[in-house]
């Protein structure tokens, strides 16, 4: 019996833009080495055309996000922790050719799954938790409720490659908003992977972008572009915190800052991509 | 209007409003005067800085003058860097010693009896808003008032709730706010501010306006006799750049600003980077959207109050008119007439509808605007209206025939100048309303149920009124999406901005 | 106006109305404050736009003719106040208050169509318009089939009501619509709209035997709908807000409406009248008051 090895077939890492996923338009790419130095994967060096071709299918994916019904999104979240769950080796595997121990990774990918299935049973609750009747001193009904507050630019934590994304993402998308993230420069595998996995769990396409690529290059497009609502940063680089604040007021830009790790659990990260709409109406007969 | 109607508008205006017929019920033009009695207002000659429990003087003065005649009211001082620093070291030490101390019920019983001490006074001050600001004193002693007495009786209440606000997390105070706020609604703004941030816990320096600073000053007095601990409350005196300086100091904790979008930007940038946190309430250009099924004459009052309430010197004004086709002629037409209807002149009239413009530099803002309406198209209609030589004035105004590209559709003109345009289907409303970079409020009036709730959830503004407008109250959160704003300002969301939650 | 045969009106261009709206609309009237000269003319004004009423069971002739010559002279020392614009009794008085009245101008109404129910045949209802007419009548205040409005048989009234126009002959209609009964503003609307097209010459709130009587608010609603009826066919509707107006300050509120929505040419006894059986005296007392700077007592005015 021949013992030939067979030739693995390596896995192209691309952007994910609207539902597909097509190279960064710049051609560009830059090397990532695993611990020995291997070359693990040559990853798209997104450009700012990149971004802005994601905003622009963010912003189209919005109203049918938003729009569809909370019950609907919490069902499509667990789709996705569903699927995840099915493919959480190569997400080990990932993990592991990044650098994190074996234990650490699994515990990784498993809070990640965990996670999404906490915020899929959110989507139809935190409404109730944040919105109010009002009761004021005229014949009016008066109730307060958030809305989603649109597209959201989120630059995801460096140091964790699935869980951080995991976390961010998952708050905008159960709050009906629409996200371009820019995934760990140093941890990207997973990013890409995670797409195929929310590509193929009813998740519509441009509802959640990602890029790869250079932090400095694209900071200051994300906080700059005028068809971003909010900005989510993870980073503990306070010159980057403040570049972003900076940037980010031409549009009156929503900025979230938060250290370089993964969110935790919380309905507040949801209210953090909620705009709080009052309704007044005349009671009467 | 009836031809005979304006053939009588016409004859009185030929007499040149003899001054025998002018008050009369039938053939004047006017009521007779009924002015609102200034014999019991306090007003003093100058005012310093209240800081620490103590008037503090400044040697800069500013003369503040009433808008309706010109005179001079009183001067207040200006205060410079260091006065703005002594203020924040007032609120950081009273923070530090006291008012953080304190238990929530017993800071809820400080607001609640500056609540009461505004109720008795209510009147007084109500005429001191409208000499320094222009407003009528109707609006000033109906609503502004009220709604002041109203809002620290809210946030007084809370005070000692604060851990039931927000599910899962600890309340905590964030320390010294400092909080600049415009010349429309001088005390209430001021409430607005005042009363969420002292019911959190945290110590305030509050900037009023340059041109409207007398009720706030009246509002320390006040202050000072329910016996706040000195240095809870700072009240400080000055143009834009008192207020640059006490936004940008470093220890201010947290900064709460109204005013336009352009300094709500500057503010953001200035922020950027120190951690600080920052609540914005800034311009607007609603819309206020007239469906062919409306309560039509329901609406034109909506339509009135929505542009005219504060001569449209309001944030949330209704300055954008979309009616359906159908009903434009009608509404136009009632529109004019009722405009028609309103009484103009000395704000301190209890007959007043429209008062005076804030000041000539927003006088001249307006006209230029107007101009441009003119300039690129537009249909201008001013209704007839004679206005008073002295002080500042503006004609209630509408343009129609505007298009979408039409400076006066796309600026903020905080003025009494309705932009109108018709709409045939419901979505070409709702692109036009939300084609904007403001998201304050916005109007819709339909008497069909399904209607009011497809298209106010559809409109991107953080308060829609349907079947109403310009209506507020303390428990009703209040602010802006996208460029109008971040935060919100009243009820139960207005605490979350004056609170760390852990 | 125009002679052309009534047509029921299409009621599906009729806006609603928004009750909240209506009624701080109507609160704002009531915030103007009317003084001194505007005030004093308002009062006179008012006084010329009474329908001094009395509808009891109890009338009697001698009270019909002292309530006459009240119209007639208002305050016996000044012949510049009044007169009233009519006086308004029960048919069988009729022919008393027309003599009392005689050619002083004052008009004489009455009320007929089986006041204040409208519970009778329409046969009885047109005979005793008839009656009135035929007594000296020169205003019949009619009232309306509340029970079929409310059943939705809008045709049914109009018909009602143009054939007791055609009964009514020359003399005014004055249609009363027992706004009290009718539980909603666009019920009000509708039925001031079926009154003005079969004809109606004013159209008026209700009959004082049910409350609420005239409030401001059913009144603006009633305007709106005069006023959007003349925008549409140039023929003029009266207004007649009447019980529950006892007060001088209550009137001027009334008036402050009408000339801010109807405006001046309005603001007229043909177009506009008080139902009031107690409004008078305080009218005049207040009158004495702008004029001499002393609160009033009532001893010092007749009772009639």
């Amino acid at each position: 019996m021949s013992t030939k090895k067979r030739l693995a077939v390596n896995k192209t890492y691309k952007l994910y833009l609207g539902g597909k996923f097509p190279r960064t338009e710049s051609g560009r790419y830059y090397e990532l080495n695993g611990r020995k130095g291997a070359l693990l994967a040559n990853v798209s060096r997104a450009s700012r055309k990149d971004f802005r071709n994601a905003v622009v299918a963010a912003r189209k994916a919005w109203p049918g996000w938003d729009g569809a019904t909370a019950h609907l999104r919490g069902q499509i979240l667990y789709r996705v922790a569903e699927i995840l769950e099915g493919r959480s080796e190569q997400f080990e595997e990932e993990l592991r050719a990044q650098g994190t121990t074996p234990a650490a990774a699994r515990k990784e990918v498993t809070t990640a799954i965990d996670l999404l299935v906490h915020y899929a049973g959110w989507t139809d609750k935190y409404q109730s938790l944040f919105s109010s009747v009002n009761p004021v001193s005229s014949p009016y009904f008066n109730f307060s409720m958030p809305e989603s507050t649109g597209v959201v630019a989120a630059i995801a934590p460096e140091e964790s490659g699935l869980l951080g994304l995991c976390s961010v993402i998952a708050p905008i998308l159960a709050g009906g908003s629409t996200s371009v993230i820019l995934a760990s420069h140093t941890r990207p595998l997973c990013a890409i992977t995670l797409a195929e996995v929310l590509n193929s769990s009813d998740v519509p396409g441009g509802v959640v972008n990602i890029l790869t690529g250079f932090r400095d290059e694209l900071l200051s497009q994300f906080a700059e572009h005028m068809d971003v609502n909010a900005l989510l940063i993870c980073s503990d680089d306070e010159k980057e915190i403040k570049l972003v604040q900076e940037r980010a007021v031409e549009n009156l830009k929503r900025v979230i800052s938060h250290v370089d790790g993964p969110l935790a659990e919380s309905p507040y990260h949801i209210l953090d991509f909620q705009e709080i709409k009052t309704t007044w109406h005349p009671v009467g007969v | 209007m009836p031809e005979g109607q304006e053939k009588a508008a016409a004859e009185t205006k030929a007499k040149g409003g003899t001054t025998k017929n002018r008050h009369d019920f039938v053939e004047g033009d006017r009521y007779a005067p009924a002015p609102e009695s200034t014999d019991h207002v306090s007003l003093k000659d100058s005012y310093d800085l209240f800081i620490g429990g103590e008037w503090v003087r400044a040697p800069k003065r500013i003369e503040t003058i009433n808008p309706a005649t010109g005179e001079v009211l009183s001067e207040v001082a200006e205060a410079g860097p260091r006065m703005v620093d002594r203020a924040v070291s007032a609120a950081r030490q009273a923070y530090d010693k006291t008012w953080s101390k304190m238990s929530g019920r017993e800071r809820g019983k400080y607001l609640f009896r500056l609540a009461r001490l505004i109720q008795e006074r209510a009147r007084e001050f109500a005429v001191v808003e409208t000499m320094d600001g222009g407003k009528p004193i109707r609006e000033s002693r109906d609503i502004d008032l009220p709604l002041v007495a109203s809002h620290f009786f809210y946030y007084a209440g809370w005070a000692d709730k604060l851990d039931y606000a927000f599910p899962g997390r600890r309340a905590r105070s964030l320390g010294v706010a400092g909080q600049v706020i415009p010349w429309n609604f001088p005390l209430l703004m001021a409430a607005w501010k005042l009363a969420p941030a002292l019911a959190c816990g945290n110590t305030v320096v509050l900037k009023p306006a340059e041109t409207t600073p007398l009720t706030a000053l009246k509002l320390a007095e006040l202050i000072e006799e329910a016996g706040f601990p000195p240095g809870v409350v700072n009240i400080i005196t000055g143009a834009g750049k008192t207020g640059r300086n006490l936004v940008r100091h470093p220890d201010v904790d947290k900064v709460a600003f109204t005013g336009s979008t352009e300094v709500g930007k500057m503010i953001q940038k200035d922020l950027a980077g120190t951690g600080r946190r920052y609540t914005l309430e800034l311009g607007g250009k609603a819309a206020n959207i007239i469906f062919d099924d409306a309560a039509v004459n329901q609406a034109v009052e909506g339509i009135v109050n929505g542009i005219f309430f504060n001569q449209g010197h309001v944030c949330c004004a209704g300055s954008r008119l979309f009616v359906q086709e159908g009903i434009a002629d009608a509404v136009v037409r009632k529109l004019k007439r009722r405009m028609e209807s309103l009484v103009l002149g000395d704000p301190l009239d209890k007959n007043t509808d429209i008062g005076a413009i804030n000041s000539q530099e927003q006088l001249e803002r307006i006209k230029v605007l107007v101009d441009a309406g003119n300039e690129e198209g537009a249909k201008c209609w001013q209704s007839g209206q004679r206005l008073p030589r002295k002080g500042f004035w503006f004609k209630p105004t509408i343009f129609t025939e505007c298009a979408q590209s039409h400076r006066i559709v796309q600026k903020e003109i905080f003025g009494p100048v309705l932009a109108i345009q018709t709409f045939r289907t419901p979505e070409e409303a709702v692109e036009k309303a939300n084609n904007t970079p403001y998201g304050l409020s916005g109007g819709v009036w339909t008497d069909k149920g399904s209607k009011i709730f497809k298209i106010t959830s559809q409109i991107r503004a953080g308060v829609l009124w349907a079947n109403t407008f310009n209506k507020f109250d303390p428990g009703s959160p209040f602010g802006g999406y996208k460029e109008s704003g971040i935060g919100r300002e009243g009820g139960l969301q207005g605490l979350a901005s004056y609170l760390d939650l852990h | 106006m125009a002679a052309t045969t009534p047509s029921f009106p299409d009621l599906r261009m009729l806006s609603t109305i928004d009750q909240v709206g209506v009624e701080e609309r109507a609160r704002r009237f009531q915030a103007r404050s009317i003084k001194k000269e505007s005030k004093l003319s308002a009062l006179k004004l008012a006084v010329t736009m009474l329908d001094v009423t009395t509808l009891e069971g109890k009338d009697s002739p001698g009270k019909v003719k002292q309530l006459c010559a009240k119209a007639m002279r208002p305050l016996p020392d000044d012949p510049s106040i009044g007169p009233a614009a009519a006086v308004c009794v029960y048919p069988r008085l009729v022919r008393v208050a027309r003599e009392a009245v005689g050619q002083s101008g004052v008009k004489v109404a009455s009320v007929a169509t089986g006041f204040p129910s409208g519970q009778s045949r329409l046969k009885e209802r047109l005979s005793e318009i008839r009656y009135a007419v035929g007594a000296g009548a020169d205003e019949i205040d009619m009232v309306i089939s509340r029970g079929k409005l409310l059943h939705g048989e809008f045709r049914s009234i109009f018909d009602e009501i143009v054939r007791c126009k055609e009964a009514c002959g020359s003399a005014h209609l004055k249609v009363i619509l027992e706004t009290g009964e009718l539980q909603t503003y666009d019920t009000v609307r509708i039925a001031s709209e079926i009154a003005m097209a079969a004809g109606a010459d004013f159209i008026k709130t209700s009959t004082g035997k049910i409350q609420p009587a005239a409030t401001l608010p059913v009144t603006l609603v009633m305007l709106e709908a005069i006023q959007d009826y003349y925008d549409r066919t140039g023929r003029m509707v009266g207004m007649k807000p009447a019980g529950g107006i006892s007060d001088a300050k209550t009137a001027i509120h009334y008036l402050v409406m009408l000339k801010e929505t109807l405006g001046r040419d309005w603001l007229t006894s043909k177009w506009f009248r008080f139902g009031a059986s107690s409004l008078t005296n305080d009218l005049l007392m207040q009158i004495c008051k702008q004029r001499t700077g002393r609160y009033q007592s009532a001893d010092y005015f007749t009772k009639d």
